[in-house]
């Protein structure tokens, strides 16, 4: 497999190297599709660890990371969750969007980010003892402007973290053109159509356009499509069902391309 | 061609009218008439005319008719004299013949206005819808007096279609037809828009882009594109023929705004560009003067001076603009006029303003094709300071003062100015360029606004409502003005008296409380498919499948959340009918609606819903007061304790307004669900609406605006006759407690009953 691409905006490969070396648990804040996930696929790549990925989701309980009994011919059998198979090989354990997952769930991963290193399973009476390259990573958006989906403060103590941001406007265009081969000008119109948007963030729009839609528009425009299309389509489209907002990114677009 | 002395002998041996005023002007009318009409139309237009003079309404129809109706076919077609006559023989026989010199006098402007024949004949049938409905009739269905209003509106309507589409007009004459039928005068000052809400149906009704409707819109784009917040403000765009002015932001003063017009109209032509666009343009040169523009001491620079700096700054900003908004230029260069070279002769007027046209035009299109020397060689120079940087201001000032110098005149100076094709439509009035140092003898002297009254201090300004009208079907614009406050407080300790009273009650309750409390997590056992497995049911599964027995497949277990998401606000209803007594108890049903709500508010409090209470009453539409009683961020403590405490009950039971301002604010929860709880004792009624089905329109019109906004709405009435209408007002969303002692219990468990 090819190291995927990330383009750093700072020091956060060193960083993040650092904190693997002392197996500290790790957490990347930043807005949805800034590129945290794939600056993680990216550590773990370089450093040359396996990544178990858990999309994490409402329904989502402990037993779905630790592991389950399930009925068998002979009786019941134990089936490690992803967690525990990470904590045993060795892996990268990799836990997106983790404020998706209800508080009481994510309390099975304390002891697992703390100087103890371990994961008792109640239900099977073992404790697992981390492998020693096992390190645990998760993502958090704290754009939710919901007092519900937010970590415990004892959750958030047991982590080092990387805030992340959309990048800047040049850094930006780069990424988009290197993703999908569009020439820079183009790209920088994209970005500046994005950072139009931004500014309605909490105006209207819970998110800004991410740096993943422009991916997608740059695609589309690769692909023959219209760029004025592919905008409406990647950028407009999916972020809102407003019209007062549909109109005023259109004209932007409008505006901006030319 | 003009027509022969037999011709005319003809014609008027044909027309037969022998008023002295017909015959001086008749032979220059037929020589127009012969110009545009056809024989035949020349002959059914001589018939017209005939009858006219025969009706024995002395010579202005006739006259009218004569000189108007050439001028009215060239635009709508000669076909269209046959509607016309109509409305002219239904006029001649009611008692409105007076009115038909006035529609036949405004009727060539009128259809320039409309341009065809078609909506010529709509307009010539609101007109008789019109007549017919302001007709007064006094002795049965004769009617017997002329419409008082009706020549107003005719001499009002081309003005009226300058800015009403065909349908508008319709329906802001019916409006006013409807509403004022039997009040001549106030009909007439509707009419001739003295009446504010003339003027508020004729802003609902006009064509055009409203900027009430846009604005939210356009906030956002100038927070997008410009990451500028300050508030939008409308003023009225100029009536009839007066012009409008140009925009204006005030971002050096201390209450900073941007002003546009009220409406923009779309653009036709060879590049048409729609209302918003204006809008959006004249936004983006605005916030690129707040970006790009410094202030200038104007003091020792002369008008000239002054004026060719703003041409030059504006060209400057517009550039910068379209270096980051390149795709705003065509629409830029179609508002731009194009003022062609030579058009304006320098010996008999002043073409100072011709010549920056052409200067700005030169600026903005680099295809222009203007020769003159230099005029390009300031576009040159201009290009020149741009190329690198954003140049700045004082730049500009600098070659502007070289180029009013270089191009001047003396004829500058004349009275005269050629303004055709100069005004660059999107362009601001660029008042916040200029500072004065002294104050100057020819700058506009404004006087400052008197002190505000200090006796208007007291409370928030009125909000205003909309009112349905059932009969027309339409709203009544801004007709209600509600007032809010917060309601006087009392002793708080007198309604922990009456909860300590209904203590009895209240144990009862809280056990079914109890039971409603959410529960964050519940198990869902005995299921096939399942998150998790239930040990102890597989394990007796696994015993009876060993055993030989038919196991029972549904071993796994799930969850799911059980949230409670429920604002509610309880509207009561304050009116002077509480103060009366309910037979068999001593008490009044104000004191009893009070012992409701508190046990209510006790209740709601429990469950841990957020919820409000409010009073309202009215005294006339000018005055609906709505008093808080308790917010949604208040805790149900001693302050609103208190003022439920001292509720007093005056007034009537204006409903539908106080509805929609409760509205507001339940509006604004976070909640899944909400609910207004709207408790009264009677139908809604007021003092200034004689018709006692209008209010209970408007109510169960507000009920469905509610339901479109996601609300729910249930009343509870105290009122045995209730049957009679609330089930029309509420549909099945009402409860009727006959029997009012039972009061406080009720409504806290059909509270209960309904969130469950």
């Amino acid at each position: 497999m090819t190291t995927p691409f990330y383009q750093p905006q700072g020091n956060e490969v060193s960083l993040f190297e650092a904190a693997y070396a002392a197996r500290l648990p790790v957490m990347v804040k930043g807005p949805t599709g800034c590129g945290k996930s794939r600056f993680i696929e990216y550590m773990a790549h370089r450093l040359g660890r396996p990544l178990i990925t858990v999309a994490c989701n409402e329904d989502m309980t402990a037993s779905d990371l630790v592991g389950r009994f399930l009925l068998d011919v002979n009786g019941t059998r134990w089936q490690d969750g992803p967690l525990t198979v990470a904590a045993r090989t060795g892996a990268i354990c990799y836990l997106d969007e983790i404020v998706e997952a209800r508080q009481d769930t994510t309390v099975v991963i304390h002891p697992l980010t703390d100087h103890r290193r371990q994961l008792p399973l109640d239900k099977k009476g073992e404790t697992v003892h981390a492998h020693p390259d096992f390190q645990l990573v998760i993502s958090y958006n704290p754009g939710y402007q919901s007092l519900l989906k937010d970590l415990k403060p004892s959750t958030k103590q047991r982590f080092a973290a990387f805030e992340f941001d959309y990048p800047n406007a040049g850094l930006e265009a780069q990424i988009v053109s290197s993703e999908t081969g569009l020439v820079t000008t183009r790209s920088a119109q994209l970005v500046q159509i994005a950072h139009a948007a931004r500014q309605l963030k909490g105006h209207g729009l819970s998110e800004g356009i991410s740096t993943r839609l422009l991916v997608y528009a740059a695609t589309l425009i690769m692909g023959g499509v219209a760029p004025r299309d592919a905008c409406r389509m990647a950028m407009v489209r999916p972020i809102t069902d407003d019209a007062d907002i549909r109109e005023t990114l259109d004209h932007t677009i409008d505006a901006v391309l030319t | 061609m003009a027509p022969t002395p037999e011709q005319l002998e003809s014609w008027r041996y044909h027309l037969a009218c022998s008023f002295p005023a017909v015959q001086a002007v008749f032979a220059d009318c037929m020589a127009e008439a012969a110009m545009v009409l056809s024989p035949a139309g020349m002959d059914a237009y001589l018939d017209g005319a005939r009858a006219l003079g025969k009706m024995g309404r002395g010579p202005e129809p006739v006259l009218a008719m004569l000189q108007e109706w050439p001028q009215v076919a060239r635009i709508v077609g000669e076909t269209a004299l046959a509607d016309v006559t109509a409305v002219l023989f239904a006029m001649q026989k009611s008692p409105n013949s007076g009115a038909m010199a006035p529609l036949l006098q405004t009727l060539a402007a009128v259809a320039r206005r409309l341009q065809g024949p078609d909506p010529l004949r709509h307009y010539l049938r609101s007109v008789q819808e019109v007549m017919a409905r302001t007709s007064v009739s006094i002795h049965g269905h004769h009617t017997t007096f002329a419409s008082p209003g009706l020549p107003v509106l005719l001499a009002q309507a081309p003005h009226l279609l300058r800015v009403l589409t065909v349908a508008g007009f319709a329906r802001w004459a019916d409006y006013g037809a409807r509403h004022y039928q039997h009040h001549p005068q106030r009909q007439c000052e509707y009419f001739s828009l003295q009446l504010t809400d003339s003027r508020a149906v004729l802003q609902r009704e006009r064509h055009g882009t409203l900027l009430a409707n846009v604005e939210n819109q356009l906030s956002l784009t100038l927070r997008a594109l410009w990451q500028i917040n300050v508030p939008l403000c409308a003023y009225a765009t100029g009536w009839g023929d007066k012009t409008t002015p140009a925009p204006w932001t005030t971002h050096h003063t201390p209450d900073d705004s941007i002003c546009l017009p009220d409406v923009y109209d779309d653009l036709a032509g060879e590049y048409p560009i729609k209302g918003i666009d204006r809008y959006r343009l004249a936004l983006a040169h605005m916030a690129a003067h707040r970006r790009w523009s410094q202030s200038l001491v104007a003091d020792n620079l002369s008008p000239l001076q002054r004026l060719t700096i703003e041409c030059l700054e504006d060209a400057r900003v517009d550039h910068l603009l379209l270096r980051h908004y390149p795709g705003l230029h065509p629409l830029l260069l179609a508002l731009h006029p194009r003022p062609a070279e030579g058009a304006c002769d320098p010996l008999v007027a002043s073409c100072l303003r011709h010549r920056l046209a052409m200067l700005s035009r030169a600026l903005l299109d680099p295809q222009h094709d203007y020769q003159d020397l230099a005029l390009n060689h300031c576009v040159a120079t201009f290009h020149t300071l741009l190329a690198d940087d954003e140049s700045s201001t004082l730049a500009m000032q600098m070659l502007a003062i070289q180029h009013a110098t270089r191009t001047r005149r003396q004829s500058d100076q004349l009275g005269r100015v050629y303004f055709e094709n100069t005004v660059v439509g999107y362009r601001d009035d660029n008042r916040h360029l200029w500072t004065f140092i002294e104050a100057g003898d020819e700058e506009d002297a404004f006087t400052e606004p008197p002190p505000a009254d200090k006796a208007e201090e007291h409370g928030l300004p009125p909000r205003h409502y909309p009112e349905w009208d059932a009969a027309s079907q339409t709203y009544r614009p801004d007709w209600v003005s509600v007032y809010e406050a917060l309601h006087p407080s009392g002793d708080a300790s007198d309604i922990d008296a009456l909860l300590h009273r209904h203590a009895g009650l209240a144990r009862q309750l809280k056990r079914l409380l109890d039971l409603l409390k959410p529960q964050s997590r519940v198990r869902i056992r005995y299921q096939e498919e399942g998150s998790e497995l239930d040990l102890d049911v597989a394990l007796r599964s696994l015993i009876d499948w060993r055993a030989g027995a038919q196991p029972d497949p549904r071993i796994l277990m799930s969850h799911r959340t059980d949230g409670r998401s429920i604002a509610v606000l309880v509207l009561l209803d304050l009116s002077q009918s509480l103060n009366d007594t309910v037979p068999g108890t001593g008490q009044t049903r104000l004191a009893l609606s009070q012992e409701a709500v508190a046990l209510l508010a006790w209740a709601i409090n429990r469950l841990g819903d957020p919820f409000a209470l409010a009073g309202f009453h009215s005294n006339t539409r000018h005055d609906v007061r709505y008093q808080h009683i308790k917010g949604f961020d208040e805790d149900w403590g001693d302050a609103p304790k208190a003022r439920l405490a001292a509720l007093k009950a005056e007034y009537s039971t204006r409903m539908g307004a106080a509805m929609r301002h409760a509205a507001h604010y339940l509006g604004a929860q976070k909640a899944d669900k909400k609910l207004l709880l709207v408790l009264t004792d009677g139908r809604p009624s007021d003092v200034d609406v004689p018709d006692e089905a209008a209010l209970v329109a408007d109510t169960r019109q507000a009920v469905q605006e509610l339901a479109q906004q996601g609300m729910h709405t249930h009343c509870i009435s105290l009122d045995l006759l209730a049957d009679a209408y609330v089930h029309d007002i509420f549909g099945h969303h009402a409860t009727v407690v006959d029997r009012i002692e039972q009061l406080p219990e009720r409504l806290t468990r059909l509270f209960v009953n309904l969130t469950k």
